[in-house]
């Protein structure tokens, strides 16, 4: 792990056009570092999902993402309301997002199980009212 | 693949002044300014011709071959872009083009947009096939698959594995040819391709049809419509040929056309290499996208749009549209309904990531580490006095050896006034202070600053 590169990201959450932009960073950085094809994209779902769903429901927060020569470790943070079931949230088609964000299609209630579906593992680290941090891991 | 491809788009060195218009508005991050001008990196240069369109000094240009190139064949065929109809203002008939090109020289018309119907017809019965990843990306627009090539790996299969209507139509032509002058050889037919762009060009170039690249020769549009003009103004008579394309064919030259086409509401038709991009990036990364069909055309307005053509890409549709009102829709139809082999490309798009670092990952990683803690300490104007179009894209060329760090200008500036600071009684500027102008006691300062 000596050897990973760390790239940090702030995800604003304010401009709901700019959203996505951090997850095509990191697919032209795993790029130029030669990734396969098919760990690059993986990472680039899980990380856009994520980084959707801090815009939707957090007002942003940051994303963090260490690469190394085993594993790819993406880690979401967000001082947003925090998710009062975790369960629920998983379930496939579950959606607390907003009217006018379902109409952009968005709020599908397939982020949180993309992320995991994508990903070798998923933590999800939440406290009502404070935040949520969430962790994935690709393994190469 | 990457460093024997040949391109269309080159640079005039004598032109070229050095100025930052075409480094900031290349998609690609393909150009650097080096030694005062600008040097295209042809490994990531996908030959779309924006930077044509931008330079001040028109030091950007395509090269394609000149109508002199009829000479060179015994019997020539012209194989014109249905964006070659949009040039025209007040032309209320395609057969006076037509006829135009046989007065230029040319033994033979076939028009591209009969091979584009063709195509359509096809790409409607390819849709519904069982086994087609989806959506499927027309690969009309050659800088377009260049670019999936390059950075989108999983989408590489997404690509329209059939022919696009150019070569199609030099393959019908040259047959045409061959049975109805059976004594021509083969070699002494030239099929010439009037092109609305330089990544078509670029395409014809490669040869990417393979041993199906029927195509002799390029030229430009905006060659043959100022010849085209010449002859066209001599005949005030009825022309004599008639256009054998209809509606779905000329629509092929502006965005929508070839997606319309397929007559079938799942599908997204964008224009603008940015746009692009973004539709690519998205496409790339969601599974949410329901489409059978996704037409990317890197000009804005579609192949009306290339850098090769003269009118503007709007007027010029809106001139096809007028020329298109009364044509059969497609009066161009396959024979049956089995898509023949030959109509299938060679290959298959094969990804290419023209943005390795290294081919190690150790190395790789170690540069992008190098990379990131540049790019920290630069000022993040990207203003491209460096020659790098970001200040992101300047920290990997100083990591790659290929400029060095004091390139840039923000921070030699800083250095040079802290060396000033330091020796503020001998410095020259120090010198100059009695003769620069005391208007505004107030601003003195910030006046000298500045200087």
């Amino acid at each position: 792990m000596s050897d990973a590169v760390k790239f940090h990201f702030e995800v604003d959450g304010s401009d709901f056009s700019s959203a996505g932009a951090a997850s095509v960073m990191v697919k032209k950085k795993l790029r130029q570092l030669g990734y396969p094809p098919d760990i690059i994209r993986k990472v680039s779902i899980a990380m856009y999902e994520g980084e959707i769903n801090m815009v939707i429901h957090a007002n942003g927060g940051t994303a963090d993402v260490e690469v190394s020569d085993e594993e790819i470790v993406i880690t979401l943070s967000d001082r947003g309301p925090g998710i009062p079931n975790v369960e629920l949230a998983m379930q496939e088609g579950y959606s607390t997002a907003r009217e006018n964000i379902r109409n952009l299609g968005f709020g599908a209630g397939m982020g949180l199980p993309n992320m995991k579906k994508y990903t070798d593992s998923m933590k999800i680290d939440t406290v009502v009212g404070e935040g949520t941090t969430i962790t994935m891991t690709v393994k190469l | 693949m990457a460093t024997d491809y040949k391109h269309s788009v080159s640079l005039d060195i004598e032109k070229c002044k050095g100025c930052t218009t075409c480094l900031k508005r290349c998609p690609t991050e393909a150009i650097r300014i080096r030694d005062g001008h600008a040097v295209i990196n042809s490994g990531r240069c996908i030959d779309c011709g924006e930077c044509i369109r931008v330079c001040p000094y028109k030091a950007k240009k395509a090269t394609h071959d000149s109508l002199s190139i009829l000479g060179d064949y015994k019997y020539t065929i012209a194989l014109p872009a249905p964006s070659l109809y949009g040039q025209f203002d007040n032309l209320d008939n395609i057969g006076y083009i037509i006829r135009g090109l046989l007065d230029l020289g040319f033994d033979d018309v076939f028009e591209v947009a009969c091979a584009a119907e063709l195509v359509s017809a096809y790409t409607r019965k390819y849709i519904n096939r069982e086994d087609v990843k989806k959506p499927i990306l027309s690969s009309a627009c050659p800088a377009i698959t260049r670019i999936i090539s390059m950075n989108y790996p999983d989408l590489c299969e997404n690509i329209m594995p059939i022919l696009p209507p150019v070569d199609i139509a030099a393959i019908l032509a040259r047959d045409k040819a061959l049975r109805e002058h059976p004594e021509l050889k083969p070699e002494e037919i030239g099929i010439i391709f009037i092109s609305p762009c330089p990544a078509k060009v670029s395409y014809v170039k490669n040869s990417f049809a393979g041993e199906r690249n029927y195509i002799s020769a390029t030229i430009s549009v905006r060659d043959v419509y100022f010849a085209l003009l010449d002859v066209m103004k001599k005949r005030e008579d009825e022309p004599l040929e008639a256009t054998e394309s209809g509606m779905i064919g000329i629509g092929w030259a502006s965005t929508g056309g070839e997606s319309t086409a397929i007559l079938n509401d799942r599908y997204l038709a964008a224009d603008g290499i940015e746009n692009c991009i973004r539709v690519l990036d998205q496409i790339d990364n969601s599974d949410m996208i329901t489409l059978d069909f996704v037409e990317l055309n890197a000009c804005s307005g579609g192949c009306v749009g290339g850098a090769m053509t003269v009118a503007n890409p709007y007027i010029a549709q809106a001139r096809l549209q007028s020329l298109k009102r009364y044509l059969p829709v497609s009066p161009n139809r396959p024979a049956s309904d089995w898509i023949p082999d030959q109509y299938f490309q060679e290959k298959t798009v094969e990804y290419n990531p023209y943005s390795l670092l290294a081919d190690d990952r150790k190395t790789a990683m170690r540069m992008m580490s190098d990379i990131e803690s540049i790019t920290k300490e630069l000022p993040g104007l990207d203003c491209g006095s460096c020659g790098a179009p970001t200040c992101m894209a300047f920290a990997e060329d100083i990591v790659k050896c290929e400029t060095s760090a004091d390139e840039c200008t923000v921070i030699m500036r800083q250095i040079f006034h802290e060396y000033l600071d330091k020796r503020r009684g001998e410095s020259l500027l120090e010198r100059f202070k009695p003769l620069t102008p005391r208007k505004n006691p107030e601003t003195e300062d910030g006046g000298n600053d500045s200087k």
